[in-house]
Parts: structure tokens; C-alpha cells; sequence
């Protein structure tokens, strides 16, 4: 699952990955080219028992989160 | 229990910019308006004529010092990236409304902050009116509503911004003949210009660097259950009540309460078009400021929006005064939520019909 929050105005890169942890996603990717939208989905991934791996991408980052057991 | 770092510098941001904010009362800002986003632009507004309101005309150097601050630190930490192009009318037009909140309630949140830390309780009904209209707008955002994405831009869209606060302050300090300055009311009453300058400049790097949001701390506390963000709010709101409390400005109450009204029902629904513009738009008013630095042309848009609301709020008698909001003012709010909510079902609409 692939999550393009590029260029989204806060919060909906939170809300777009959010919508699709709740449909029970064990693994997804999010795209965001702003810093405080990396820092926003990083933080829910955390609260929600994500782990994440950033990718830096030309455009911004490549956010891997994977739920941890 | 381990508190992160970024909580660590949240709290500490929220802490230095809760004792600037006191001081630039003390050193002569009107009460529990070390900063008031809103009332600035609204100063800002007169200063340059675009209202003719005898008691708020003044270019207050906070808010320059807020961009130039978020400019300059946003270059040197590689975060200035110039973006903009998402649906930049129907952002001034959100923004406008969102101003016409603001001066319905008498302050931005970050006034509403202050306002709280100096006892005001009328900032408290306003305060959950905030609360309101932030879930209303999320409401909307799970709908599917969205401005749309923004798009990398040229340096010189990023900073044109920026470009025009210098010029507004080189206006300042070198032809003021150009500007109009009150000698009554809440727009006479202002710190030393370097004061100002340094004060907005201080709380800016650091609002710019610690990602400051009041709607974010609220909204990350409602959908996740996560702290972080509200901490800055938090301690904000602390040192303030400190520094009040040592210096005597602490008055608890409702009415006798500076540049506010005791209109419930208003400040709940003036904080309320806020909470739920500013959602819509990604940021309350200092958000959309420092986005404008980092060179973000569509907080830029906002900024103009809130000018232009300032202007007709001030024009067309809208503005509340400490007598209360004004029936025109009224009918303004209710238009603003019309509006704000016809935007957001139409692009809710939009989409639905492009899958």
C-alpha cells in the first residue's frame, strides 16, 4: 500500500495514513515532501506501534512504516 | 516514562515564547497581546490604510520579525523549500474568514492562549469553541475534503513574501509619513520597534523549528492519543500565567477584561470559525505565518486573505468591540461557516466523482 501525501496540507497526510492503518494495513508506504508532514505521520506511526524506515527521495521522503510485533 | 526530545524542545519553545510574550506586554503591547497574529495583520491592515479604524493602525514588527525569523532559520537548517499552487483563492478566501473569526472573538489562538494566562475566562468558552471547530474541520478532512496538493515553486515565489515585510519595515523606520498610526486604543499601544522586531524574530526561529500548532496539538491528541505537539501549547500557556502572576497582571474573571467582550456566545462561535478555517487551511494563523517564511506561497495567500478580512471586518463594522460582537458580525460568522463548509463538501464532491 502506497500512500502519496505529497504537496498535502497538514493534516492530511496524517488522516490519508490513517485511513488506511485502520482498514488494518500491516505494512504501507507514505510520501511527503514536507518536513512537517514527515515528522507528523513518523509520530503517529510511533503512537499507533509502527516501526518506520525513511527513505530520502529527490522529492522529499519515503516513509516505510511496518506495525511491530 | 521517557520524554522525547522533541517534546524536550516543545516545552522549551513554548516556555521562551510564553516570557517574550509577557515582556512585550510589559514593554507596552495592550494586554494579553504580546502577540494576537490576527490583531497584528489587522494593525498592519490600518497602518497601510486598508481600513480606516482610528484605534488599530500600527505595523506591528512581530509579525515581520515572525517571517524573517522562519526566513532565515528555514535557510540555514536547508528547510526553505517554496512550494504553493494548492487552490490559492480558496485559501484567501478561508483565510478571510478565519480573520472575521478572530476579530468576532477579539484574537487568533495564540491570544486566546495569552488571553487565558492572564485570567481572561472568556478565552476559555472561546477555547472549547476552538476545540469545536477543529473537530468540525477533521470531520470533514476524514470526508475526503482538500484544498489539493501544492507544487515546488521558484525561489522568488518562495521569499516574495519576505520581500515585502522588509520593505514594509525599511517603510517603517525610514518614511512612517507613508503609514497611519493610532494615538488611541489597542494600536497605540506597542513595545519599542527593535524590541518587537526581536521578540517576533526569537518566536519565530523557534515556532519554525519546533513546527509550534495549537490545531495540531489538539487534533494529534484526539486522533492518536499523542501529546507531543500540545506540549508547546501547554507551556506556553504556563510561563505566561507565571510571568502574569509574578508581575500582577493576572485578573481571573469575565468582565473588566482588556480588549475583550463578554459575549459568550460569540467568542464560542467567533474561536469556533477559527478552529474550523484554519483546519481547512492546514494552520491557525501563526502556522499559515511561518509556513509564509519557509516559503510556502500558500500561507503567503493566507496572510493577504487575513488582511483583506481585517480590512472589511474594520470597514463594514464586523469587528467586535469590548461592548460586544456586532450583529453584522454576526451574520458574517454564520457566512463564514457557510461558506468554509460549501467549499469543503464541494471538493469532497469533486473527488468522489474522479474515482
Amino acid at each position: 500500500m502506497e500512500v502519496d501525501a505529497r504537496g498535502l496540507s497538514c493534516p492530511q497526510p496524517i488522516i490519508e495514513t490513517k485511513k488506511v492503518v485502520d482498514k488494518g494495513a500491516k505494512s504501507l508506504s507514505v510520501l511527503v515532501d514536507n518536513i512537517a508532514s514527515k515528522e507528523n505521520v513518523m509520530r503517529f506511526a510511533k503512537a499507533m506501534k509502527f516501526d518506520v524506515v525513511v527513505n530520502d527521495t529527490d522529492y522529499g521522503w519515503k516513509l516505510d512504516l511496518k506495525e511491530n510485533d | 516514562m521517557k520524554i522525547s526530545k522533541e517534546k524536550k524542545l516543545l516545552a522549551l519553545g513554548g516556555i521562551i515564547t510564553g516570557i517574550v510574550s509577557v515582556s512585550l506586554t510589559i514593554l507596552g503591547n495592550p494586554t494579553n497581546m504580546g502577540f494576537c497574529i490576527a490583531c497584528f495583520y489587522r494593525d498592519i491592515a490600518g497602518a497601510l490604510s486598508l481600513h480606516s479604524a482610528a484605534i488599530v493602525q500600527y505595523v506591528r514588527p512581530e509579525i515581520i520579525g515572525l517571517i524573517f525569523g522562519s526566513f532565515i532559520i528555514s535557510i540555514v537548517k536547508k528547510e526553505f523549500k517554496p512550494r504553493g499552487g494548492s487552490s490559492p483563492i480558496l485559501r484567501f478566501i478561508i483565510s478571510f474568514f478565519v480573520m472575521i473569526g478572530a476579530l468576532v472573538f477579539l484574537g487568533c489562538p495564540f491570544r486566546m492562549i495569552l488571553r487565558l494566562a492572564g485570567g481572561d475566562l472568556n478565552a476559555l468558552v472561546a477555547l472549547f469553541g476552538f476545540i469545536g471547530g477543529i473537530v468540525g474541520g477533521a470531520l470533514l478532512l476524514n470526508k475526503g475534503a482538500s484544498l489539493g496538493r501544492s507544487y515546488k515553486q521558484s525561489n522568488i515565489e518562495g521569499s516574495a513574501i519576505s520581500v515585502i515585510f522588509l520593505a514594509l519595515l525599511s517603510i517603517l523606520l525610514f518614511i512612517p509619513s507613508l503609514l497611519k498610526f493610532s494615538t488611541s486604543g489597542p494600536g497605540s499601544l506597542h513595545a519599542p520597534i527593535i524590541i518587537s522586531l526581536i521578540g517576533g524574530l526569537v518566536v519565530g526561529s523557534l515556532a519554525q523549528r519546533n513546527r509550534f500548532c495549537m490545531a495540531g496539538g489538539v487534533r494529534d491528541q484526539f486522533l492518536f492519543r499523542d501529546s507531543t505537539l500540545l506540549t508547546g501549547s501547554v507551556f506556553l500557556f504556563a510561563a505566561a500565567l507565571v510571568m502574569n502572576l509574578i508581575t500582577g497582571n493576572f485578573n481571573l474573571g469575565f468582565s473588566g477584561q482588556s480588549v475583550a467582550h463578554t459575549d459568550w456566545l460569540w467568542n464560542f462561535l467567533g474561536m469556533a470559525l477559527v478552529g474550523y478555517g484554519s483546519v481547512i487551511l492546514g494552520g491557525c494563523p501563526i502556522r499559515q505565518t511561518i509556513l509564509a517564511g519557509e516559503g510556502n506561497s500558500d500561507g503567503a495567500i493566507s496572510i493577504f486573505g487575513m488582511m483583506a478580512g481585517a480590512a472589511f471586518a474594520h470597514s463594514f463594522g464586523l469587528a467586535s468591540s469590548s461592548n460586544g460582537a456586532t450583529v453584522k458580525g454576526m451574520v458574517a460568522t454564520v457566512v463564514g461557516f457557510v461558506v468554509i463548509t460549501a467549499i469543503s463538501l464541494i471538493t469532497i464532491y469533486n473527488k468522489k466523482r474522479e474515482i
